[in-house]
């Protein structure tokens, strides 16, 4: 059976066309939902969650019609809103229980599980201070144990990694890895960087204007490879040809010079060029795909490569 | 049996597999959650203070009413007296507990939550109001039941003035609820328009006090106008009812239009609940 099943979904409002005759399926494992900001990827969640009716087109969820079952298809998703969302004046344990409760756990389960759910998070110690106290990290973790707390079928997370660090980043992409693969809960997560959902999704759906663009299993499609940024306080041009001079394809922007990431070795590389020319190094960095790269008519790195030489 | 300071097991996740209860269950468990929440339990101590207050204010008046009769004979305050005697007081508590109920968990964000579960919008709605009604009939009632242990054991005419005091206290409580709903309806209208506590507190306090002084004013113009007036303000229309329904000198002449009072009263709670019911179908979730 198919997680979900949409058929020429669609859904206008007044103004706007939010999601535009969206066909898709997709199966049940770890998927990253992908899109700009206004793709049509919380319109999505919405209708998923039977919050709102489509104008037209049909949906299953779990198998079930979310604009007719609202209530059987909530009680088996499990959401996690994008925006804060906690009341700072609960303590977590409380608050999860209390979401517990809401949605359908009798209250010795409530409290037994909202606590299991805030382990799993990584909340066990601190689970009974008051969220308001609560670091960034740990406010999207506790909205993180109460989408989870009912041991739903679907997760919907939007956004997971929203204002979190790069430490922060990793532990909460971890931590929906492992969700979507010990817990054995299938996982929707809504990004609008690729790059952090196309290491730890099994499949990829990414949407623009309303539209569907691809759905398919990561490894379908093409992989790509992050870039590394490069710039120096003086020398551009010396290191750039340093660097061809080493093999490496380098392509110029600005005042960085772009080098696709191939190996670990590339970074030696790169450092081994620097210290060679004895250039002042000013950053080094991995960058990120953003969807609307990879989807638009962006070169590839092969191509940056035969423009640079 | 484990060994003492015994090995820590991750056991994993594991399924859920007990019951799921519906919107039924969810919605009696919010309505405990926020009956609780009313008077600052489970909360921080901060939140405790002011419904405390309150519940002690209103105690002390049923205490003194009680002892004053057990030195007098005479109940100086009736049951249905004491809901008036104390209506600045509870109206305060609902300037106060409303926003706490409502405006929090919009000021919080909290909504999508509820919403994205089984219960539904008007659930959520419904249910708060449920739980500041009662909360507002607990302030109200609770001391009468004070004033009724004390009366009985101040009287000593048998069976008869135990079911004289008991009609006497049922018409007090059945007014309070009255009173109950009338004002929560309205507070819990009023605090779901803003996600600020102290502007929804500003706005419920405000309505009755600028009511107030409107009514007294077309009070004294006398004739339909003066006799009908009092409606506009929440404890004159409240006042006007219970002179209508129980006989009771209130101060408020409603003279011939007791139905406009009742009339009234019906069709406001009717329209705060239908306007209820609109602001959290628009509300984002």
């Amino acid at each position: 059976m198919a997680l979900i099943e949409t058929r020429s979904l669609t859904k206008r409002y007044p103004r706007v066309t939010a999601l535009d005759a969206f066909t898709v399926d997709i199966e049940p494992g770890i998927i990253g939902l992908v899109g700009a900001n206004g793709a049509g990827k919380s319109t999505l969640i919405k209708t998923l969650l039977g919050l709102s009716a489509p104008t037209s087109g049909t949906i299953r969820v779990l198998g079930l019609d979310p604009a007719r079952d609202a209530e059987a298809v909530r009680a088996r998703v499990g959401y996690m809103p994008e925006h804060d969302s906690l009341p700072p004046d609960l303590v977590a344990a409380e608050f999860v229980t209390h979401m517990a409760r809401m949605s359908g756990l009798p209250r010795t389960a409530a409290r037994e599980r909202a606590s299991e759910a805030l382990r799993h998070v990584g909340l066990y110690e601190e689970r009974y201070r008051q969220i308001g106290g609560y670091s960034t990290g740990m406010k999207q973790r506790v909205k993180l144990a109460q989408a989870l707390v009912h041991d739903p079928d679907l997760l919907l997370l939007d956004e997971p990694t929203n204002g979190l660090d790069p430490a922060g980043r990793d532990g909460m992409l971890a931590l929906v890895h492992r969700i979507g693969t010990e817990f054995g809960i299938s996982v929707m997560v809504c990004s609008h960087l690729l790059g952090e959902v196309e290491r730890i999704c099994d499949s990829l759906v990414a949407i623009d204007g309303g539209k569907l663009l691809r759905a398919d299993r990561i490894s379908a499609m093409t992989v790509r490879r992050d870039v590394l940024a490069i710039e120096v306080d003086e020398g551009t041009a010396q290191l750039e040809a340093g660097l061809v001079r080493a093999g490496l394809p380098v392509t110029r922007e600005g005042r960085m010079l772009l080098v696709p990431l191939e190996s670990d070795q590339t970074y030696d590389v790169i450092l081994g060029t620097v210290a060679e020319l004895d250039l002042p190094l000013h950053r080094l960095d991995q960058r990120r795909h953003r969807v609307a790269e990879l989807f638009s008519a962006q070169p590839t790195p092969g191509e940056v490569a035969n423009r640079a030489s | 049996m484990e060994p003492s300071g015994g090995v820590i097991h991750d056991i994993g996740y594991q399924r859920y597999q007990g019951p799921r209860l519906g919107r039924g269950y969810a919605a009696r468990s919010l309505y405990a959650h926020s009956l609780r929440t009313a008077f600052g339990l489970g909360r921080s101590a901060k939140s405790k203070i002011f419904p405390w207050l309150v519940v002690a204010l209103v105690f002390m008046v049923a205490t003194v009413a009680v002892a004053v009769r057990g030195e007098s004979g005479r109940a100086v305050l009736g049951y249905l007296a004491f809901t008036d005697a104390v209506s600045m007081p509870t109206l305060l508590f609902l300037a106060v507990v409303a926003p706490e109920l409502v405006s929090r968990d919009l000021r919080s964000r909290v909504l999508p939550l509820y919403f994205s579960r089984p219960l539904r919008r008007s659930d959520y709605a419904l249910t708060k109001l449920g739980a500041m009604t009662t909360a507002a009939w607990l302030l109200l009632a609770g001391p009468q039941l004070l004033m009724f242990i004390g009366g009985l054991f101040s009287r000593s005419d048998g069976i008869s003035g135990i079911v004289d005091e008991f009609h006497d206290f049922w018409q007090g409580v059945s007014y309070a609820a009255i009173t109950a709903v009338v004002f929560s309806a309205l507070a819990i209208l009023l605090a779901s328009l803003s996600g600020r506590r102290a502007v929804a507190a500003a706005v419920i306090a405000g309505v009755y006090l600028v009511t107030a002084p409107v009514a007294v004013v077309l009070a004294t113009l006398g004739g339909t106008i003066g006799k009908v007036s009092p409606v506009i303000n929440p404890i004159t229309l409240v006042e006007g009812l219970e002179r209508w329904l129980y006989g009771r000198n209130t101060g408020v002449d409603i003279g011939g239009y007791g139905t406009v009072y009742l009339a009234v009263a019906v069709l406001l709670v009717i329209a705060y609940v239908v306007l209820l019911l609109a602001r959290y179908r628009k509300v984002a979730a």
